[in-house]
């Protein structure tokens, strides 16, 4: 599957704001919640001590 | 030689288990999203019907299907602490909540974001959709009751019983809204037939199924970490990994 | 043990015939908020007739959820839950028991001013006893899941919502085969599946809510 150009890549045949639509808010929610992990985990060490 | 199962029941034992597990499994997800991504993008064709639009399958149809799983598997672990009254399992099963919510959320955000240019709306009321949309409240009131009780056990206990319900009663709402689906559908679209994949797009879709898989061990093995050290503050080992923590970090 | 039961339902009939603005709330509830959807979506006749069944069983349903905070809660509050839980009868047969009672005086009412409401809307006589019997079958499946909730949220602050986010997703199924029945009537194919159906809910509901929620009660009283 060749894209030919990133432009081609971005725009999706069109349907770019739906597939990027998509993906990103995925991506976004996951580091979310990989952040908000991290951060209760400090917090807890921080109760403990 | 026999084992013991019980080993790693105890927070004490789990937590570096986890640790290190969590480590391992969001590892081998970063790897398979990758080449899972890599497939769905650079090798899977463009759909004869669809174009590009369906290539959102490859993250929509994992986190659906990690949603019910993680469902399931919350009411396991539910279950099995009702059953032997161990506190990890409990926390276990309150771990994975958030977790599962998550993924229902982005099936539900991707399933509309998919809609939109397949059947021109941003919500149909299709019998999956649908059902997805009430187990993200199963979740959400599995939360809310656990985030309304004080005392951890009565937590674990009331929420447990609540997922085990519920558990039962997710195949009757996905087959009473089904139901309601077709006895309702005068759309022209036949909603509930899937499109026949290509191999490639089936292979990458089931790689980046892999790969929430293990996203979500990983994520549910942190956030497990974090409710030990939260409810077992009191404990030594909790106090030497806390001082462990500072003295590397510093 | 017969006479234990008899003894419950009484009982909770008593209390709630001394408080009977409990049977009255419920009722006017579904009563108004019937009447508010014609209100907010436009009285045409047509529009009306179809989404009648619906819209009465929503309000059945949310009238319904109103009241299940007093099953518990009251006995919860004087002491006479834990009594009932240390007593001789099962605390699953106690349950189904205030379950029943609960029913007679916040359901039943519903179910039998429901075609009054169905008049308002212009529903066709015909699908009255359809209509009638869907709510007759739901309702008690309704209160019987809602005791689940009801045992599992008592005594916490802001029960009552959170007894509605727990409840609703598992009256889904109901509502959906409850209004259908009276739908389905309605575009000629019978409802007798749905009501069939409803009945097998209601046999199932009250072969497993009255110990699931029994387990609740323990869970919620240690």
């Amino acid at each position: 599957m060749s894209w030919g150009s990133l432009d081609n890549f971005l725009a999706m045949g069109g349907y770019g704001l739906y597939v990027w639509g998509s993906y990103l808010v995925t991506f976004a929610l996951i580091v979310t919640e990989l952040i908000v992990l991290a951060r209760r985990k400090r917090n807890a060490i921080g109760r403990i001590r | 030689m026999s084992v013991n199962w019980f080993k790693y029941s105890s927070p004490q034992t789990f937590f570096p288990l986890a640790g290190r597990l969590a480590l391992g499994f969001g590892a081998l997800a970063l790897v398979a999203c990758a080449i899972g991504l890599y497939l769905g993008f650079f090798v899977a064709p463009t759909d004869a019907q669809q174009g590009e639009s369906y290539r959102i399958i490859f993250i929509h149809v994992p986190a659906a299907w990690m949603s019910m799983f993680l469902y399931v598997v919350m009411a396991f672990w539910a279950g099995l602490g009702l059953a032997f009254n161990t506190r990890l399992s409990g926390m276990m099963a309150s771990a994975i909540a958030p977790t599962g919510a998550l993924f229902t959320f982005i099936a539900l955000w991707t399933g509309s974001f998919w809609g939109k240019p397949t059947w021109g709306t941003w919500w149909v009321w299709d019998a999956r959709l649908t059902s997805e949309l009430i187990l993200l409240f199963l979740y959400f009131g599995f939360m809310a009751l656990q985030a309304a009780i004080d005392d951890p056990r009565r937590a674990d206990k009331a929420g447990a019983l609540l997922a085990l319900v519920g558990v039962v009663n997710v195949p009757i709402i996905y087959f009473s809204v089904k139901w309601w689906n077709t006895l309702h559908q005068g759309a022209s679209v036949s909603l509930t037939k899937s499109p026949t994949m290509a191999t490639t797009m089936l292979t990458a879709m089931l790689i980046m199924t892999f790969g929430f898989w293990f996203y979500g061990i990983a994520a549910v093995l942190l956030r497990a970490r974090c409710i030990m050290l939260e409810r077992e503050r009191g404990s030594d080992w909790a106090a030497q990994y806390a001082r462990g923590y500072a003295r590397t970090a510093a | 043990m017969i006479a234990a039961l008899r003894c419950v339902i009484f009982r909770d009939l008593l209390l709630a015939a001394r408080r009977n603005s409990d049977v009255l709330t419920v009722m006017l509830f579904f009563v108004i908020v019937v009447s508010l959807f014609p209100l907010g979506i436009g009285p045409e006749p047509k529009l009306l007739r179809t989404v009648a069944p619906g819209v009465l069983w929503v309000a059945a349903l949310l009238a319904s959820m109103l009241a299940l905070n007093r099953m518990f809660a009251a006995d919860h509050a004087d002491g006479t839950l834990e009594q009932m839980m240390l007593g001789a009868t099962p605390l699953g047969l106690v349950v189904a028991a205030k379950v029943f009672a609960h029913w007679l005086v916040t359901g039943l009412p519903l179910v039998l001013i429901s075609p009054v409401l169905a008049i308002q809307f212009d529903l066709p006589r015909e699908l009255f006893g359809v209509l009638v019997l869907s709510l007759a079958l739901g309702t008690p499946v309704l209160s019987l899941i809602g005791a689940i909730g009801a045992a599992l949220t008592l005594g916490l602050r802001g029960a009552g919502a959170l007894l509605s986010l727990l409840v609703l997703p598992l009256y889904v199924p109901v509502l959906i085969i409850g209004a259908g029945a009276a739908d389905a009537a309605a575009s000629g194919l019978g409802g007798n599946a749905q009501l069939l159906l409803l009945g097998a809910m209601l046999i199932f509901a009250g072969a497993f809510a009255p110990w699931a929620a029994a387990a609740a009660l323990r869970i919620s009283v240690e």
